[in-house]
């Protein structure tokens, strides 16, 4: 017993102390940080997050970031739900192939897309703006999507399609008054995924964006390479890149351990 | 029970078709025809066959050396990474608290490295390794150890490492966690009569109860670790040297850097081929692991303690099939 407990605390200490390194320089003044090591700021700080919080091109980032994840997730959730409902309850021509051909897309390299998103995206004239990121993270999210829901509406029972039909609802009323109310966690669980895969991701955001759309992944990198070593102020950022991960896990902390497990378990 | 067959299912599935469609075929056609033309420039293209392909898998050739200089560092990145996370993230699953508060808690602190963005992981492990101002870096130093990972092979393959194992590993054991969660607590109690030692408890109840995530777990991460881009780009930008130029990083150089079509795209399509068969290969044993699972499922709960519960939902299933 005290074995196990004692795995688990080095463990999430490892993980840990990365963050806790990173949210102390956020607190320090540079001058504190280059000119010793100290394990906590002596003289907490909060210039750093000011900066952000009152420029537009370091906030703008976060909104630009936030805009294209939540339209990624909505159109990746939404396209998603029919299909899955015709993978799960259907058999029909092709099925098979189509769907390894989507989870194939799930595993494909983002480095092979860059380029032609970039091409495709400049002719239809979204580029730079968020709808192109959001498109282009269709490309892994919609797959994953269809994959989790596909697990959690194969665990609800047939019959219930059935009664509700023999009860004389219509489809599209039956999905949406009793089906997806019934798979409601699986719909958190596959927007919560979409959320995060689309919220990491950095190539295809910043090769698809260079002004207005910019996302805040893209801002740190630029910026501080800019004006020389300002370490206290991308630590601030960083942290500030943790906070919406951070509050989306502790909504769906109930729902994690099925989630990871994409609804087979 | 099998599926009604039914072509109309179709409709419902066109959205997701046509999205994934516009998204992955259409640039993978451009990929394709950059593959096989040179150019001078200015938007004049010629025909080259296969020229590309030629250059690229003769390892005598410039591209070609480097391509498959490439592709070993990245096979052996994702081979190390699996024979480290896969072991770790069991131990881990194995030692999660089993009720409590310290459950959620445990979970909120395990997923949070896997929300980051990917940049900012590179930007945290950059500045926690550096000598002169990260914690690290300072205190391996301050051990004698000579430890630069800007400067050494070794430390930056360590340093890379460590950060994947950081990132990482929380996926497999949450994974393996839902795989121990689903375990009825009737087959604890049997193995507890049984005088079952811990490690045959392990072997012949949670292992195999794992087996189905665990696939899940080695595919998701074979595939990251083998197209990681964004971790090893901020933190050693593929240096020093070559040392940790793993197969994407070569890639956007190649095509973002150099804009060098043609190559980028014979790699691009080279890549693209060795993901799909690998992802082939899983996504069939996968799918032959879960009707093995339909085929044999029945006596195997028939010998399980908790089976003089059954569901309640197979009753009518039953009724219906007969």
């Amino acid at each position: 017993m005290r074995g196990r407990t004692l795995v688990m605390i080095l463990y999430l200490t490892f993980l840990m102390v990365p963050i806790y390194w990173l949210v102390n320089m956020s607190l320090k003044t540079n001058q504190e940080i280059t000119t010793g090591l100290t394990l906590w700021p002596h003289r907490i700080t909060f210039e750093n997050y000011r900066t952000i919080f009152t420029d537009p091109s370091w906030y703008g980032g976060y909104i630009n970031s936030l805009t294209y994840v939540a339209i990624n997730t909505v159109i990746s959730v939404g396209l998603a739900l029919p299909a899955a409902y015709a993978f799960s309850r259907y058999r029909f021509l092709g099925d098979k192939h189509l769907f390894f051909w989507l989870l194939s897309n799930r595993m494909a390299p983002p480095a092979v897309f860059a380029l032609p998103f970039f091409n495709l995206y400049s002719a239809v004239g979204l580029f730079d703006t968020p709808w192109a990121v959001a498109l282009a993270h269709c490309l892994f999210n919609v797959p994953l999507a269809v994959w989790i829901l596909e697990g959690f509406m194969s665990g609800v029972p047939r019959e219930i399609d059935e009664t509700a039909a023999i009860d004389g609802y219509s489809f599209p009323r039956f999905f949406v008054r009793i089906f997806m109310p019934l798979i409601a966690s699986g719909i958190g669980v596959a927007a919560f995924f979409c959320f995060m895969f689309s919220w990491v991701e950095l190539l295809l955001a910043r090769t698809l964006t260079s002004v207005n759309a910019k996302p805040i992944a893209a801002t740190m990198t630029r910026t501080v390479s800019a004006s020389g070593m300002d370490w206290g102020l991308l630590a601030a950022a960083g942290v500030l890149t943790i906070v919406p991960g951070a509050l989306v896990i502790w909504f769906v902390r109930n729902y994690i351990a099925k989630g990871f497990a994409l609804g087979r378990v | 029970m099998t599926k009604p067959l039914d072509n109309r299912a179709w409709l419902l599935v066109v959205p997701v078709f046509a999205i994934v469609a516009f998204s992955a075929v259409l640039p993978l056609m451009t990929v394709v025809n950059y593959s096989v033309q040179d150019t001078f420039g200015n938007n004049q293209f010629f025909w080259n066959g296969v020229g590309w392909f030629k250059e690229l898998l003769d390892p005598a050739t410039d591209l070609g050396g480097r391509f498959f200089a490439a592709l070993w560092r990245t096979l052996l990145f994702s081979a190390i990474i699996l024979a480290i996370q896969v072991p770790l993230g069991i131990v881990v699953a194995l030692s999660m608290p089993r009720e409590g508060w310290t459950v959620a808690l445990c979970l909120v602190l395990m997923a949070l490295p896997l929300l980051i963005p990917w940049n900012v992981v590179g930007t945290i492990w950059q500045v926690f390794g550096r000598g002169d101002i990260g914690l690290m870096g300072w205190g391996l130093n301050r051990l004698g150890f000579d430890y630069n990972y800007n400067g050494g092979v070794i430390a930056a393959w360590f340093t890379i490492v460590l950060m994947d194992v950081w990132h990482w590993t929380s996926l497999v054991a949450l994974l393996c966690y839902a795989g121990l969660k689903s375990i009825p607590d009737a087959y604890y109690q049997a193995a507890r009569i049984d005088g079952a030692s811990r490690w045959a408890v392990f072997t012949t109840i949670q292992l195999p109860k794992m087996r189905r995530v665990l696939l899940i777990a080695v595919l998701l991460r074979f595939m990251d670790s083998f197209m990681i881009y964004t971790e090893p780009f901020v933190l050693t930008g593929g240096g020093p040297g070559n040392a940790t130029t793993f197969l994407s990083i070569d890639l956007v150089k190649i095509a973002l850097g150099q804009f060098d079509l043609g190559k980028a795209a014979a790699l691009s399509i080279v890549y693209n081929l060795i993901i799909l068969a690998v992802c082939w290969v899983f996504y069939t044993v996968m799918t032959h692991a879960g009707a093995d699972r339909g085929v044999r499922g029945d006596p195997a709960a028939g010998e399980a303690p908790d089976h003089a519960v059954p569901p309640a939902t197979t009753i009518p299933l039953d009724r219906r099939a007969a």
